[in-house]
This record gives structure tokens, C-alpha cells and sequence, in this order.
């Protein structure tokens, strides 16, 4: 076990490491270019030299990405070139925002999913499980920004309940979470479905009606937990589908997270940050898949570690 | 004797179309994605106005965007254009898209997973593991990043999409093409003295035509969601090139007065986004050779 989570996480460091170096030379070689963006229009090109030379762009690229790479062991992402701030800083200062509304997406879809799930499986067949079905073809099929400006129309504008976007009470966090919920449910409530159902044909829950416990009882204590230990797992996966995300969501409803600070960056070719953000994502992902593989043979022992 | 072979030709499976005709959620997948096909197709024959054309009567005194109903049908907007007009026209960029981009990335994961899944030894391990490092890239930040540096057009549009899209293809085939390759009559071939290439033209991609067609159809509903956020982003399809996500762009800022600028366009990404799906879900029942018989 040891030895397995320590090989992951040696792979893990490689793949991190693949990751910078391909976004660092893509954001090298990209015809996209970051001086001209510090400088202004109206700088002579001598003022455009100096700043080149000053932020290192004038290095080969193998210099600059070494000179990256061991600032990222020492914990320092580079500095901003506009806002003259550390990017550890910035990130740190907006990682929380996005946490917390990734912890919230994930219960909103969690709860939305396996309660569709769970209900599907117990009338299934019937017109309840249809609907539920085509319910979740609707939901992988919706991009994030209409959902997120549905809801917005709908339960800021039209009926004022939630503020239109911001950032700071828990009525804020409540409709770009319903986004994320939304989203995410239909995948949820395939696999409880499924698993519910495979439950419930198992001896030891025709033993547990045998006992005379009642309907609900059964399926309450006896068939959905067993049936949610798998989609347990699933979650790991889904903080990297939420990392894919975020920029998206974040702008929608004006979260004040890593992913409005990505979508400024990228539109003023400020090559720090989104180095910086692209791989705090690529760690969230990775990390959440590593999560998944070692939550999955705790749930179920009959999926064995190799 | 002859009741057995009787019985035994009553026995064998229908054919794939047959099979997929039966299924309702197939059928509406298919119809939905006959209608906006038709509508990109005849878009110049059926479209009520010029979608570029902004018209004088296209919007009120005070320089609003008309309402649904009357003249323009779906209402006009912002710079007084007919949206359904623009709807239309826009179903082509969306399928144009969808088609493209979804066939670069479908060629490039096949290949990789075919090269990798048959060559295996260190060929198989380096692409894999690239494979695996693309996993790892939060796709849509990468997207957003290239699109916003090139300038965008329609072809950069696909082909960045193409190049976030074609590592599940590539994992797919890959997992496949190992199974095949382990298989007897692949040893047997080799033992005949076939050569690699032989086999795997002739004997591995037929097997795996199934799962790329299941893939391709799935993948069109990812490209297209893929190419509205980017054009909804701003960095995706330029105006004005309609595209159903740059509408939405476009028109945003005059959402709350104008909802029905974002819920059209919006209500035909996700129809058209949920066609493929249902398609490709039951192609998936119908065609995975696993999963033969289990319906």
C-alpha cells in the first residue's frame, strides 16, 4: 500500500512536471507577446528591450523554463506582470473562494444525484425513472453558462431571491453551487441508478424484507448505503472535472476564485498567472484521481490495489 | 434437423439500424439531429432574412431588440439582426465544428491508441504516458488559453478543440487494441507470416470501427458544448460569424431585458448537444460488443 501510494505519487511529480513544461512552451512559442502588453502602444523600442531583458524573455527558452522550474521547488510561481504581485500570493489569496464553492458543487451534486438515483431504481421501468432519465441526458448535455445564466434569470432576476453575483454570504454561494449541482447530477444519478438496482436484487436485502423490516427501511439502511460506497470513489474524479470548469462559472456569477483571476490573465497575456493556475488545476486533478484509485479498494475490498 | 436451422436463423441478431430503430430515446436523437442538420443545410432557403442584415425595422424607437412574435419571429437583437436567421446560419458553425474538430481528434486518438495498444514496449509507453499527461491538463483553461493567444477563426476554433478532445479516443482504443493484439487469431496471422501493417489494417481497426463510431457520435455533443463556451467567452467563432454561443456573447450584457437572446441559442446548443448524446448512447448499447445481449 505504502509502496503503491508513494509510485503514484512519483508519478504524479512527472506528470506535474510534463504539464509546466508543455504550458511553458506553448505560452513561449505562442505568437502572444507579454512585453508589448507591460509596455503599451505608444513605448519606443528601446523601453520594450529593457523590459524584456528585465523580465528574462530575452533568455533561451531552456534558460527561462529552468529558472521557472527551480523557483516552483523553492514555492515561487514568478511574479505577475501586471499587478506586480507575487502569483503564490495571488493564488493563495483566491484559492479559498474556489474551494469552497468546488465543496458545495460537490455536495449540491452529490445530494441532487443519488436522490434522482435512488428514486429511479425503486420505480424503475415506470415513468418516474424515464423522466429521471432523460432528466440526466439533459443535464451532460447543458454547457455551464446556460444553466448558470438560467438560474440567474430565473432566481436573481425575475424572483430577487439571490443576488445576481458576488461573493461573501452563504446566499451568494447558493446558485453558482445549484450550477455545479445541476451539472454534475446526471452522472450521479446513472451510476446510483445502476448500483441501486444491483443492490436491491441481492440476497441479503430479499433476507431484510424476509425479516419483515419495512419498505423503507430496507432501502434506507440496507440499499443505499451499500450502493453509494462505489460513487464515494467518484468524487475524486470530479474535483478534476471541476477544476475543467471553473473559469466558466466563476465568470458567470462574478466568484471572486482562481478561475476569474486564470480569465483576466489569459486576456492580458499575463504568463505567470495562468502557468500558476494551470498548474494548481493540473494538481487538483491529478491529486483528485489519486484520491479516487485509493478510496476505491476501501469501499469495496473486491477491488484489490496492484 | 431442419427445425434447428429454422430456429437458428429466427435467432440471429437483427441488424445494427434495426436495432437502434427500435429504441425511442434513438429515434428522438436521430430526429433532432435530422431537423438541425436540415437547418444548416437549407439555412439559406429557410432563413426569413439576410442574418447579417441589420434592419431599420429591427428594433424600437428607443433602440431595443424586438420581442418574439410578429415579423421577426424569434424576436431581433441587439444590432437589430433576425435571430432566427442568425439561429439558423449558426447551426452551421456549430455542426461544422462538431464534424471537424471531432474528426481531427477522433484520427489523432485512434492513431495513438491503435500505435500504442499494438506496438506496446517503449512506442506504447511514451504515448500512453503523454496520454496521461493530457489527462491532467484542466482541458478547457488550456482551450480558453490558445484560443484567446491566436487569433481566432473558425479552423482555429477546431483545431484547438480537437487538440484538448482526443485523449479519451486514444485511452479507449488503446485498452481495446491491447485485448485484441493478445488475442489467438492475431498470433495466428503472424505465424502465417502477416506483416504489422497487414494486421493491423485488416484484422484490428475492423474490430474497432464500433467503438469509433460510438466515440465519434458521443464526441460531437463534447465539441459542440466545447465550441459555445469558447464563443460564449468571446474567444471562440468571431462575430459576425453566427455561432449559437457568440449570439449569446454578443447579446449578454442585455440579458436581463432581453432574456430571449440567451435562452434560444441557448436551448439549441443543449438540443443539439443532447441529440448526439442519445444517439451515441444507444449506438454505444447497440454496437459495444460487450455489452451484446444485455438488452
Amino acid at each position: 500500500m505504502t509502496a503503491y501510494v508513494i509510485r503514484r505519487l512519483l508519478q504524479a511529480a512527472l506528470i506535474l512536471l510534463g504539464v509546466s513544461f508543455i504550458t511553458f512552451f506553448l505560452l513561449y512559442v505562442l505568437p502572444a507577446d507579454p512585453v508589448r502588453q507591460i509596455a503599451g502602444r505608444s513605448a519606443t523600442p528601446q523601453t520594450v528591450a529593457n523590459i524584456r531583458a528585465q523580465l528574462g524573455l530575452d533568455q533561451p527558452f531552456v534558460v527561462q523554463y529552468w529558472r521557472y522550474l527551480t523557483g516552483l521547488f523553492q514555492g515561487d510561481m514568478g511574479r505577475s506582470y501586471l499587478q506586480k504581485t507575487d502569483v503564490t500570493t495571488l493564488i493563495m489569496a483566491r484559492l479559498p473562494a474556489s474551494l469552497l464553492l468546488m465543496a458545495a458543487g460537490i455536495g449540491a451534486e452529490l445530494v441532487i444525484g443519488l436522490t434522482m438515483g435512488v428514486i429511479a431504481a425503486l420505480w424503475r421501468g415506470r415513468a418516474v425513472d424515464n423522466a429521471l432519465m432523460m432528466t440526466s441526458f439533459v443535464t451532460v448535455s447543458a454547457p455551464q453558462f446556460i444553466v448558470a445564466l438560467l438560474l440567474l434569470y430565473v432566481f436573481a432576476v425575475k424572483l430577487g431571491w439571490f443576488p445576481i453575483g458576488g461573493y461573501g454570504t452563504a446566499a451568494h454561494l447558493v446558485l453558482p453551487a445549484m450550477t455545479l449541482g445541476i451539472l454534475g447530477s446526471g452522472w450521479y444519478a446513472r451510476i446510483m441508478r445502476s448500483n441501486m438496482i444491483e443492490v436491491l436484487r441481492t440476497d441479503f436485502i430479499r433476507t431484510a424484507r424476509a425479516k419483515g423490516l419495512t419498505r423503507s427501511r430496507v432501502v434506507l439502511r440496507h440499499a443505499v448505503p451499500n450502493a453509494i460506497l462505489p460513487v464515494i470513489a467518484m468524487i475524486g474524479i470530479d474535483i478534476g472535472i471541476f477544476m475543467g470548469g471553473i473559469v466558466v462559472v466563476e465568470g458567470v456569477f462574478g466568484w471572486p476564485g482562481i478561475g476569474q483571476l486564470a480569465w483576466q490573465a489569459i486576456q492580458r497575456v499575463d504568463i505567470p498567472i495562468i502557468m500558476g493556475v494551470t498548474l494548481v488545476s493540473a494538481c487538483a486533478i491529478v491529486l483528485g484521481n489519486l484520491l479516487a484509485d485509493l478510496i476505491a479498494p476501501l469501499v469495496d475490498p473486491r477491488i484489490r490495489i496492484r | 434437423m431442419t427445425d434447428a436451422t429454422v430456429t437458428g436463423a429466427a435467432h440471429r441478431p437483427d441488424g445494427v439500424w434495426v436495432r437502434l430503430l427500435r429504441r425511442k430515446l434513438a429515434l428522438l436523437g436521430m430526429a433532432l439531429v435530422g431537423l438541425i442538420v436540415g437547418a444548416a443545410v437549407f439555412a439559406p432557403w429557410i432563413a426569413p432574412y439576410d442574418p447579417f442584415e441589420q434592419h431599420f425595422d429591427g428594433l424600437t424607437l428607443f433602440g431595443e431588440p424586438l420581442k418574439p412574435g410578429g415579423a421577426y419571429l424569434l424576436g431581433t437583437d441587439l444590432l437589430g439582426r433576425d435571430l432566427l436567421s442568425r439561429l439558423l446560419y449558426g447551426a452551421r458553425t456549430s455542426l461544422i465544428i462538431g464534424v471537424v474538430a471531432n474528426g481531427i481528434a477522433l484520427i489523432i486518438g485512434t492513431l495513438i491508441g491503435l500505435t500504442a495498444g499494438f506496438f506496446q514496449g517503449w512506442i506504447g509507453a511514451v504515448l500512453m504516458r503523454f496520454t496521461d499527461l493530457m489527462m491532467a491538463f484542466p482541458a478547457l483553461l488550456l482551450a480558453i488559453t490558445l484560443a484567446a493567444i491566436f487569433q481566432p477563426s473558425l479552423w482555429i476554433v477546431a483545431f484547438v478543440i480537437a487538440m484538448v478532445n482526443w485523449v479519451q479516443t486514444a485511452r479507449v482504443i488503446y485498452t481495446e487494441t491491447t485485448a485484441l493484439t493478445a488475442r489467438d487469431f492475431i498470433a495466428a496471422e503472424r505465424t502465417l507470416g502477416a506483416g504489422s501493417a497487414r494486421i493491423l489494417f485488416k484484422h484490428i481497426l475492423p474490430h474497432l470501427v464500433p467503438l469509433i463510431i460510438v466515440w465519434g457520435t458521443l464526441g460531437i455533443s463534447t465539441t459542440v458544448l466545447l465550441e459555445a463556451t469558447l464563443s460564449y467567452l468571446g474567444v471562440g467563432v468571431q462575430p459576425p460569424t453566427p455561432s449559437w454561443g457568440n449570439i449569446i456573447f454578443e447579446n449578454q450584457t442585455y440579458f436581463q431585458a432581453a432574456p430571449w437572446l440567451v435562452f434560444f441559442p441557448g436551448a439549441a446548443i443543449v438540443t443539439l448537444a443532447l441529440a448526439f448524446n442519445l444517439v451515441g448512447d444507444a449506438l454505444r448499447d447497440v454496437l459495444d460488443p460487450t455489452l451484446r445481449g444485455s438488452d
